[in-house]
């Protein structure tokens, strides 16, 4: 669906993307994870036709952007990292509008637009001004619109950012779906636990680079421990008890709140600390996740 | 053109609408929606000021000088006003709603994320203007009509030439708020252009009246030209070879503003 060949986007003398590579296939969801100002928008714009690159190259569907753009467009779906809403129109005029876009008839898309107000759950406020949404109902319809052309790549940028975690899993549940119903899905976000959650493989993205590839699972075991004890200590000392602790970890990240021991068996290493003398306030024995990954590649967490 | 992968979903069959067509018809059906709200300031206003300028100062002007060259007050405002309308509806269509396509409702990133290009999207803000100007100078043309200030069948070429003369300004607007940021430079827009503009590009009064300074000034603005036009139209005197300058001037403007306009939309929504 998607292939690129050391893709670069500057802006002026700034470097957004640095010469990555990708290949998505069909039937595939993808993710890009990575903080803000990873480049990870950048490059949606430039798979979504609406940038030009600065270098590389990309196939989109088997098209040149440069050349194929409204082509390539007319089977995509994008849903942005910020609203483009009619805010003055309705819940139903905005997908009305949108099928228009891509030259539907009338009564296809007053047929689709059924369908996909009771697959956004948006048919009671159907209606109702865009305006009067919550941020979690704008993004439902934003996804349902974007689904009126029935596109083979659905491109969502940060799809869950600023939603509370009720419509965030209700988000994921519908994306789930297009999924399972063959779905081309990208997906940008800089949550470990969304990528986790929908994404069949994903590179990881930090200053305009991919610094890892492959599925959650497999990144998890290349880059982490099969365990985290998360370790609090009051309110300072956790840099000086870190060497201490190295002994009884694979390794040791210090966090401003809490001390991260990467192990194998999180219960063990809680009883060798104990056995150490040392007693923390607070002690947590999890699972590694994208976050770990994340962390351990660039010494920084994914959300500042 | 390469040919694409083979669609997934099939090919679903189309309206046939040619790309622009389509932002055209989205500014159209936005506006079905919210016509109630600008509808004082479209037909109401102009209106308004006919009768305030035409017949309240028209009064104390026809009684010390028995009106403007030779014809009542009102007769020598109204198509000045027409030209000043024109003005208005452009500039209150292409200031802020523009800024807000790009930074608020953002709608104009949702045209461009579909088949539909950067020249789609400006021409469906322009000849949506089009439009716009159409119907506002046909409504406002009966109005005149009704007020009895019309003097001659050349006044059949107003609606084109209001139309012109508002996509002067309205373009070269458009083009201008899609480089703004915030509403800062709309309200110095207003301030600093349409006001001058509308004092001095020969509305109220005649440019002949102006001292040689101000009259090279107002012959820089657009409307001054536009207003020469409705009002030889309108009037039946002083039509000539000038107004096709007049009109060339307008177009030049209407040129300068469509081209600019492909180049800052393009350069914001296409970085």
């Amino acid at each position: 669906m998607v292939e690129a060949h050391g893709l670069v986007k500057r802006y002026g003398s700034f470097t957004a993307v640095d010469g990555i590579d990708v290949r998505i296939e069909a039937g595939e969801s993808f993710g890009f994870l990575g903080p803000n100002g990873a480049g990870k928008t950048s490059t949606m714009k430039m798979i979504s036709c609406m940038s030009p690159l600065t270098e590389g190259t990309l196939r989109v569907l088997g098209g040149d952007p440069a050349t194929d753009g409204a082509a390539i467009r007319a089977r995509l779906g994008l849903v942005p990292q910020e609203d483009t809403l009619e805010t003055e129109l309705s819940v139903f005029d905005n997908i009305y509008i949108y099928g228009r876009y891509f030259d539907l008839r009338r009564a296809q898309i007053l047929e689709r637009a059924e369908r996909l107000l009771d697959f956004a759950q948006l048919n009671d406020r159907r209606n109702d001004k865009v305006d009067a949404l919550s941020g979690g109902l704008k993004r439902r319809l934003t996804i349902a619109r974007a689904l009126i052309s029935e596109p083979d790549l659905l491109i969502l940028d940060e799809p869950t950012t600023g939603l509370d975690p009720q419509a965030r899993h209700l988000l994921w549940e519908r994306l789930y779906r297009l999924k399972a119903e063959g779905v081309t899905l990208i997906i940008t976000t800089h949550y470990m636990d969304e990528a986790e959650q929908l994404c069949d493989r994903l590179v990881v993205m930090d200053g305009g680079r991919i610094v890892a590839q492959g599925t959650p699972r497999a990144l998890i075991d290349q880059y982490s421990t099969k365990e985290v004890l998360e370790l609090r200590f009051g309110l300072d000392g956790h840099a000086p008890l870190a060497e201490r602790l190295g002994q009884v970890a694979d390794r040791v990240e210090v966090l401003p709140d809490r001390l991260l021991l990467y192990v194998d068996d999180g219960d063990a290493a809680l009883g060798a600390v104990h056995d150490l003398g040392l007693v923390p306030d607070s002690a947590l024995v999890r699972r590694s996740t994208l976050e770990d990954v994340f962390l351990c590649l660039t010494g920084r967490s994914l959300v500042d | 053109m390469t040919t694409l992968a083979p669609a997934v979903a099939g090919t679903d069959a189309r309206a046939g609408w040619p790309s622009w067509f389509r932002s055209v018809w989205r500014n159209w059906y936005v506006y079905s929606k919210t016509w109630r709200s600008s509808l004082t300031t479209t037909f109401l206003e102009p209106i308004l000021y006919l009768a305030a300028m035409g017949l309240g100062v028209g009064s104390l002007v026809n009684h010390h000088s028995g009106g403007v060259n030779g014809v009542p007050y009102l007769s020598f405002v109204a198509p000045g006003l027409l030209g000043a309308s024109m003005l208005q509806v452009g500039v209150s269509d292409c200031s802020y709603p523009v800024l807000g396509g790009f930074k608020w409702e953002r709608t104009f990133w949702a045209e461009v994320a579909t088949p539909l290009s950067v020249g789609d999207v400006v021409a469906g803000k322009l000849v949506w203007e089009i439009i716009r100007f159409t119907a506002v100078s046909a409504v406002f043309l009966l109005v005149m009509v009704a007020f009895g200030v019309i003097h001659s069948p050349f006044a059949a070429f107003m609606v084109p030439a209001a139309v012109l003369s508002g996509m002067s300004t309205a373009t070269v607007t458009a083009a201008f708020a899609a480089t703004q940021n915030s509403d800062l430079g709309m309200s110095l827009l207003f301030r600093l252009g349409v006001l001058p503009m509308n004092l001095f590009a020969g509305v109220f009064y005649p440019l002949s009246r102006l001292p040689w300074g101000l009259r090279m000034v107002a012959e820089v603005i657009p409307l001054t030209h536009g207003v020469a036009i409705l009002r030889a139209l309108s009037l039946g005197t002083g039509l000539g070879w000038g107004l096709l300058l007049d009109a060339l001037y307008l177009v030049l403007w209407t040129v300068a503003g469509i081209v600019l306009c492909l180049h800052t939309f393009g350069r914001r929504l296409v970085p």
